[in-house]
């Protein structure tokens, strides 16, 4: 058994491989390069069930660390590393699992597709590059792989390139990932500095050694700009919701399951540093709490199926990065987990929506769709469900650790905030299936369900939306919480009056959906007429994409235009100033010579007047002495 | 010590053979023409390539080192070299230089001229990078303004600016440059005279005397003045993206690929070694210029239109961070410095060079003009958004080496400096990709779609430049080793002398 950990390289080696292969010699046979590609990451896949059960079955400690050199000279060294423990061994399940399912569900849905190898060469490159960065034993290798997932969020949500949504789409998220990750650098650039060394195994001792409060401080704050970005923590979310231009299966993958959740398995790996200072463990809790309320608010506005499930993703994604800034690290990497399973479910349930009417997103132009599409609309209501957190299905139990954590560590504030997000979140899912699955248009009615290489993925994915939960409840002792942990966390019993105060806020969510968008006692109209204005806020985002554009239009692209001039009319100005004047003396120079005979006679003997003169000069210079 | 191995005179000759071949050549023959010119490139490339595989980093210093007196009187000798900086410079010169070759395959007029010239601009980069001499050194940086100058005002083309004052600018400004050097040579070479009592241009001879400090930083002024202004250091780097513009796609691709490097492979090879003491304090002076380049320049990139343009002015940008890297004269910051010369050459020959494929086919270097190349023309795509990627400092490519090495060595010798620095990699995501976006990507024109992707002899720009960016993007260690060899006993070397200096 433990001889798997020699064959743990190829996890994250083979999708690169099938990367090299469907992208060049298989690019013209779509058939093959989706071969190659599916057959890497099920190898992956099994690989990693496998490391995980010896993980799982181990004592909790379990750790295993071998790596090569990469980059090494005396005070910088990086290198690519495997790190096996429960935490990379969880996270290898979650990504294995839902990249395989959604390279198999993309089967049926990018069927017609002109760039299908193409699609096949990207999704290996992701998988590959999401599990590099899962398996990362320092922040070096981490820093590469992050950038090569956003680079492969990029080409992912450009896919379509011919589309001009999709092309600003892509630039927008990798440039406001990049922002992220420039205080992450500078983070990983302080901690080199300052503690000599990268590796995740030797900082920790460095860390509990060192007393400089305001540098940790100062490194915790920049390496959270790094999850701000890949986890699209508020102000950096803007490029999250317009990522939804990727075809579906990649916004279920990498766009809720996978590469968002990276920030906060990062803030888990590096938690021995978040934690040193009260002050960053603060700022991270707000900043996923009012992510968490910020996002949940705009989503109850929004009507793109897909955009819903991108502002419930933030939303969740603040959650989990509140989770972490109160401490609750174990509950936090909990809800990635079911959170992973049941997001995607959801995507993918919205792709087979949009699959079969046509590439139609407005949930106002769906309707009836749960008689047509039976398997879609069942494992959708399981996804939303397990969101909305109703017992017992996976959302549930993680979620309300959270609240546990908040409720038992005393951040009242984020624990009230934590119920109301858990009430627009069973409101806003509840409204989508109302209006989309059972509303009264009529979108739906030549709809198909979809072939089985889609259904069957969401079915699995149901199973796990209704059972993954359990991995950390009674039945299993608590397992969850016992090997996903750090030393010094202490681990809140579930209180029984969290769970039964959510359940019953997420059961008045999904009455109060059912009370407008079913049975329609309650005018939405006459709700919306009444908030004009707030309706209008929510509507657009809070107008945060405006002003970003506004900031981008006037202060940078200012800043450009003023330096342009700069460039060419000082910089150059002088260059071609200079050469101007040496044209000009020599234009006038020039006339010194005009050939005539007399002229040069005249120069000749003035001439020979200074020099006589210079010479008296310097003899009587010369006797005087 | 002087195990006389011809192998680097070879390399070094071979193109002047090539070029001399070629003038023998009746004019109207291309074919042949070209097949020298390849043939000549090659050679030097395969040659380059197995001094690179057999170079000897456990032991560093120079290797395949071969040395002749020439003028005895003033101790002037033919000498070349490698060691673990110029060994990286060699390569890149030997790469682009084939690559530029293939670049220029489509070339119908006046083909006898321009290979000919070409393969003597490529020996001439190449002396430079392998002298021992500095004789030597600057007789071969000589060597190479005068082809770019023919090449630019015979071969080039007029957008913004004329190609003439493109050339005209071009050459006048590294000659004033160079004009600086000549000064600091000659000061050099009597000081030095005085100093060991016989005549030498031994670099290495050189850098074993302590010079005194005022001198030293006179010296260096000079050199700064005049490499800088070859690196297109800030403010003297205006010439660069303009000649960029004007200058045939060969041309652009030596000049931006491997000439500008000659100008940080001077600082460091010979402003530094020889005049430790001088680089210290101006070192500080030499940080706050790079932001110049490369935040100025960046922020300047955001409104190019033109292609070239854009590449010019974003490598006017990365150069800043090589002089960051230089100014922190740490052993890592060097080593980033010198890998950054390497990616980056790399990186803007192929840009260059899939700028010059869709120009020589659409006729428009426009990025409003232009727009869904992807469609038509997917491998050129793919050779622009490698180089692309590469310019923003992607992890997998050799650039990220570059840039990442740099600011873990400048960090903790410039703060602030190497915080403004590295926030230029949001800056040039940001003008790669709207440059990236305009061009390859958004809706097809049909205007386009008469154009022809890359294939055949095209094909080895891409592959000869791109695959060494991924490569030893992925196996850093492969250069980087070479490079810290050379490095790390330069510093050696310098901390002896300086050591000396003050007892």
């Amino acid at each position: 058994m433990a001889d798997i950990l020699n064959y743990i390289w190829l996890i994250p080696v083979l999708p690169f491989l099938a990367f090299a292969a469907a992208g060049t010699v298989f690019i013209g046979k779509p058939a093959t390069a989706a071969a190659v590609s599916i057959f890497a990451i099920a190898i992956s896949f099994i690989i990693s069930i496998i490391t995980a059960v010896l993980v799982f079955t181990s004592a909790p400690g379990f750790i295993y660390e071998s790596s090569l050199r990469w980059l090494d000279m005396p005070g910088l060294r990086v290198e690519m590393g495997l790190l096996i423990d429960p935490l990379s061994a969880l996270m290898l399940l979650v990504v294995t699992t839902v990249a395989l399912l959604v390279q198999i569900y993309s089967l049926g849905y990018m069927r017609d597709d002109p760039g299908f190898a193409r699609y096949f060469a990207y999704q290996s490159v992701f998988a590959g590059s999401m599990l590099g960065l899962v398996l990362a034993n320092n922040f070096g290798q981490i820093y590469v792989f992050w950038e090569l997932v956003g680079l492969c969020s990029y080409l992912l949500i450009g896919f379509w390139y011919h589309k001009d949504s999709a092309k600003n789409a892509a630039i927008k998220a990798f440039i406001t990932n990049r922002i992220g990750d420039f205080g992450f650098l500078l983070g990983i650039l302080l901690l080199l500095i300052t503690f000599g060394t990268l590796s995740f195994s030797q900082l920790p001792n460095q860390i509990g050694q060192y007393s400089n409060a305001a540098m940790l401080l100062v490194i915790g704050l920049l390496l959270f700009l790094g999850p701000m970005g890949k986890s699209a923590q508020f102000p950096l979310h803007v490029w999250l919701p317009d990522a939804m231009e990727g075809p579906t299966p990649v916004s279920a993958l990498i766009h809720a399951a996978t590469m968002v959740a990276a920030g906060v398995y990062l803030i888990a790996r590096a938690f021995f540093i978040f934690s040193e200072s009260a002050q960053v463990m603060s700022v991270i809790a707000y900043v996923g709490g009012f992510t968490a309320l910020f996002a949940a608010t705009i989503a109850i506005t929004q009507n793109d199926i897909k955009r819903i499930l991108a502002f419930s993703t933030l939303s969740q994604l603040g959650y989990m990065v509140m989770a972490m800034g109160i401490g609750a690290m174990t509950a936090g990497m909990f809800h990635l987990t079911t959170h992973a399973f049941f997001k995607a479910l959801l995507f993918l349930g919205a792709g087979s929506v949009i699959h079969a009417l046509h590439d139609e997103q407005d949930i106002w132009k769906m309707g009836n769709l749960s008689g047509k599409m039976p398997v879609t609309t069942v494992t959708f209501i399981i996804g939303a469900l397990a969101l909305a957190g109703i017992p017992p299905l996976a959302g549930f139990w993680s979620k309300d650790e959270i609240l546990s954590g908040a409720f038992a560590g005393s951040h009242t504030i984020l624990y009230l905030l934590g119920v109301f997000v858990a009430f627009l979140t069973a409101f806003y899912m509840f409204r989508l299936i109302f209006v989309a699955f059972f509303g009264s248009n009529h979108g739906g009615l030549h709809a198909h369900e979809s072939p089985a290489p889609m259904t069957i993925p969401l079915i699995i994915l149901s199973v796990f939306a209704i059972g993954a939960g359990l991995v950390n409840t009674g039945l299993t002792d608590f397992a969850f919480s016992r090997y996903i942990t750090v030393s010094g966390l202490e681990h809140h019993e579930p209180v029984s009056a969290v769970m039964i105060i959510s359940s019953l806020v997420a059961a008045a969510g999904i009455f109060l959906a059912w009370l407008i968008y079913q049975k329609q006692i309650i005018s939405a109209e006459a709700i919306k007429t009444k908030f004009i204005p707030i309706y209008n806020l929510l509507q657009n985002k809070y107008y945060i994409d405006e002003i970003y554009a506004w900031a981008g239009k006037n202060l940078v692209l200012g800043s450009s235009r003023l330096f342009e001039w700069l460039d060419l009319k000082v910089v150059n100005g002088i260059v071609d100033g200079l050469a101007g004047f040496a044209r000009w003396s020599g234009s006038k120079l020039r006339l010194l010579q005009n050939g005539q005979i007399q002229t040069y006679t005249v120069y000749i003997y003035v001439g020979l007047i200074v020099l006589l003169l210079a010479a008296i000069c310097m003899s009587v210079n010369a006797w005087l002495i | 010590m002087m195990n006389a191995s011809p192998l680097l005179s070879f390399i070094l000759f071979i193109p002047l053979l090539g070029a001399a071949l070629i003038m023998a050549c009746p004019k109207e023959k291309h074919q042949p023409i070209k097949y020298i010119a390849a043939a000549a490139a090659l050679i030097s490339l395969l040659l380059s390539l197995i001094v690179f595989l057999s170079y000897d980093f456990q032991k560093a210093g120079l290797q395949f080192t071969q040395t002749y007196d020439w003028i005895k009187d003033w101790g002037i000798s033919y000498g070349v070299g490698v060691d673990g900086i110029s060994l990286p410079m060699m390569l890149l010169t030997a790469l682009i230089g084939f690559a530029a070759v293939y670049a220029s395959w489509k070339i119908a007029d006046r083909v006898k001229e321009f290979f000919a010239l070409l393969l003597i601009l490529i020996s001439g980069v190449m002396g430079t990078f392998l002298a021992t001499d500095l004789f030597l050194f600057f007789m071969f940086y000589e060597v190479v303004v005068i082809p770019i100058y023919l090449l630019v005002v015979m071969f080039g083309s007029t957008k913004r600016v004329s190609k003439e004052y493109a050339g005209m600018k071009l050459t006048i400004y590294l000659l004033i440059g160079s004009a600086f050097l000549l000064v600091a040579l000659i000061a050099l070479f009597i000081t030095a005279k005085d100093m060991l009592g016989y005549p030498s241009m031994n670099i290495a001879d050189l850098a074993k005397l302590n010079f005194a400090l005022g001198f030293q930083i006179f010296i260096y002024i000079l050199m700064v003045l005049g490499f800088g202004t070859l690196l297109s250091m800030f403010p003297f780097h205006s010439w660069s993206p303009d000649g960029y513009a004007g200058a045939p796609t060969a041309v652009s691709m030596i000049h931006a690929g491997v000439l500008k490097k000659i100008g940080g492979y001077g600082l460091i090879r010979i402003g530094l070694f020889i005049f430790p003491a001088g680089a210290k304090v101006i070192a500080p002076v030499i940080a706050a210029l790079a932001l110049g380049n490369v935040i100025y320049a960046a922020f300047i990139c955001l409104r190019q239109k033109d292609l070239k343009y854009i590449v010019g002015y974003s490598s006017v940008s990365h150069m800043g961070y090589v002089l960051v890297g230089i100014a922190a004269a740490s052993l890592i910051s060097i080593n980033g410095a010198v890998m950054m010369m390497f990616a980056h050459g790399l990186m803007a020959a192929l840009f260059f060079s899939m700028i010059g494929n869709v120009y020589e086919k659409s006729h428009t270097r426009s990025i409003e003009e232009l727009g869904g190349l992807a469609r038509q023309m997917p491998r050129m795509a793919v050779g622009m958004m490698l180089a692309g990627l590469a310019s923003l400092g992607l992890p997998g490519t050799v650039n990220f080496i570059g840039e990442f090495t740099i600011f873990v060595g400048a960090f903790s010798h410039y703060r602030v400096i190497t915080i403004i620095a590295v926030s230029g990699i949001i800056l040039t995501a940001v003008y790669i990709l709207r440059t990236m976006g305009a061009v390859l990507f958004g809706p097809r024109l049909e205007q386009w779609d008469h154009l022809q992707d890359l294939k055949g002899v095209e094909m080895v720009p891409l592959l000869v430049l791109g695959l060494p960016i991924l490569i030893f993007g992925v196996l850093p260690f492969s250069v980087m080793d070479f490079i810290n060899s050379g490095v790390a006993s330069l510093l050696a070397h310098i901390n002896n002398i300086m050591i000396g200096g003050i007892l």
